[in-house]
């Protein structure tokens, strides 16, 4: 029988390489996969390619993993923060790459990355300094910058539930890039607050599906 | 806000912008002075926010046990579900706006031009970090976006211009602009005001040295239905 459940973090987070390009999911702390990250940082993986929407909150899980000079490219949207200072202060000594991506953008490049095609054009940022060096055209009328996917060694995401087979439902917000990230990494590793028995997700409700997910490890929150 | 006699302050502000969003409304708010705009949208005009984030038919800020860590807005405050609301990741909430999806979206900006050009992610300076999140998708996703902010900076200079001095968010995105002393309809055609606040249109010319159309005296204007 299928069963992608790992005993805990450092069997789900096992072969991880230096060098690599690690998708994380959440909208500043909703959906961010905290241990996952904490464990990415106790094991010692370095030169790390990024990619999240934002660059680190406070101290803890990304901006604990960029403070400690593990990260030397992030790919995101919104990198500045109140709370960014560990991002803020590489990226003043130049200790970090940034590649800056509008979220939309992000996303679909993400999308496109899991699921085969081969880049798009879209209207967000035609004509602005993001736009700068990339091919455009006029469709229908309307500019159009060309944009590429995105894959990754490795996707940290987090859910709600999973069951056996790594189907995956998320909670209110947090979903954000965790269904895409999912699909766009060659090893996708899920926390998840709960693991059920196979057959106790609806499968109408399943959001995403096992084959997207390589990994589950379970890290039950305090209740709310 | 201003110390023009007869300027709106926030609230007044927030509060005609409203007064222009039809029923029914899919709209978008940007984060800070657009967020106020949700205060003056009586429930039975039914028009369901979008928060890029991830979610449709968000309401109010939560307080106390409503506060939930999955459920926030784009500016990542713990925020509350009105009856009906969805959740859908990322690449469906930004293909909700590039595809057209949505009706309205409310922006803060840096500069506005006659054109309806927008500036508002970036300002340029040496070791400022850009960040731009959704500035982009929003300015050129839904059906109409309108700018909501003071006209004058601190140092009196207009906001509204002939020419972005920013860099841009988007080109010719933007239809109407919302400020404390005058709202202004902009495009290709350039700028006109439909609506003022303690300034006269000749006052409004004056002072942002801009070729301004009057357009105070059309019945109707500023009230789409």
């Amino acid at each position: 029988m299928i069963s992608k459940i790992s005993e805990d973090v450092a069997s789900a987070l096992e072969g991880l390489e230096d060098g690599s390009t690690v998708m994380i999911g959440g909208f500043g702390a909703a959906g961010q996969p905290v241990e996952l990250i904490e464990e990415l940082l106790r094991v010692g993986v370095t030169d790390l390619t990024v990619i999240n929407n934002n660059a680190g909150n406070g101290d803890v899980g990304l901006a604990a993993l960029i403070g400690a000079g593990r990260v030397r490219k992030i790919v995101c949207s919104f990198p500045r923060q109140v709370d960014s200072h560990h991002f803020d202060a590489k990226y003043h000594a130049g200790e970090i790459e940034l590649e800056l991506v509008p979220q939309g953008t992000l996303a679909e490049r993400i999308r496109a990355g899991g699921f085969g095609i081969g880049g798009f054009f879209t209207p967000t940022g035609y004509g602005t300094l993001l736009a700068e060096g990339k091919e455009t055209r006029v469709i229908d009328g309307r500019g159009m910058v060309f944009e590429t996917p995105l894959r990754a060694d490795v996707a940290l995401i987090s859910a709600h539930r999973a069951d056996p087979w790594g189907n995956l439902v998320y909670r209110k917000t947090a979903r954000n890039f965790g269904p895409l990230m999912a699909a766009a990494a060659a090893l996708t590793i899920a926390q998840v607050a709960e693991v059920v028995e196979l057959g106790e997700l609806d499968p109408e409700s399943v959001v995403t599906p096992g084959i997207f997910v390589d990994r589950v490890v379970e890290i039950p929150k305090e209740t709310r | 806000m201003s110390e023009i006699p007869g300027a709106l302050d926030r609230e007044q502000l927030a509060a005609r912008v409203a007064r222009d969003i039809p029923a029914r409304t899919y709209m978008n708010l940007g984060i800070g002075l657009p967020t106020l705009v949700a205060n003056f949208l009586e429930p039975e005009r039914d028009v369901v926010l979008h928060t890029e984030n991830g979610m449709l038919g968000m309401g109010p800020a939560a307080e106390g046990d409503e506060i939930d860590g999955d459920l926030i807005n784009a500016g990542k405050i713990p925020v509350t579900e009105r009856v009906g609301a969805s959740y859908f990741h990322q690449a469906d909430s930004f293909g909700m706006m590039r595809g057209g999806h949505l009706d309205v979206c409310v922006l803060g900006a840096y500069q506005v031009s006659t054109r309806g050009d927008l500036a508002n992610w970036h300002t340029g300076a040496p070791g400022a970090i850009p960040a731009v999140g959704g500035a982009m998708d929003l300015a050129i996703g839904a059906k109409q976006v309108f700018v909501m902010m003071n006209l004058f900076t601190n140092k009196g200079e207009s906001k509204l211009v002939e020419e972005c001095t920013y860099p841009l968010t988007g080109i010719g995105c933007i239809s109407r602009v919302y400020t404390d002393v005058a709202v202004f309809a902009v495009g290709a055609g350039g700028a006109a005001v439909l609506d003022t606040f303690g300034l006269t249109v000749d006052e409004l010319r004056e002072r942002t040295g801009l070729d301004l159309a009057d357009r105070t005296h059309e019945a109707g204007e500023g009230t789409p239905s």
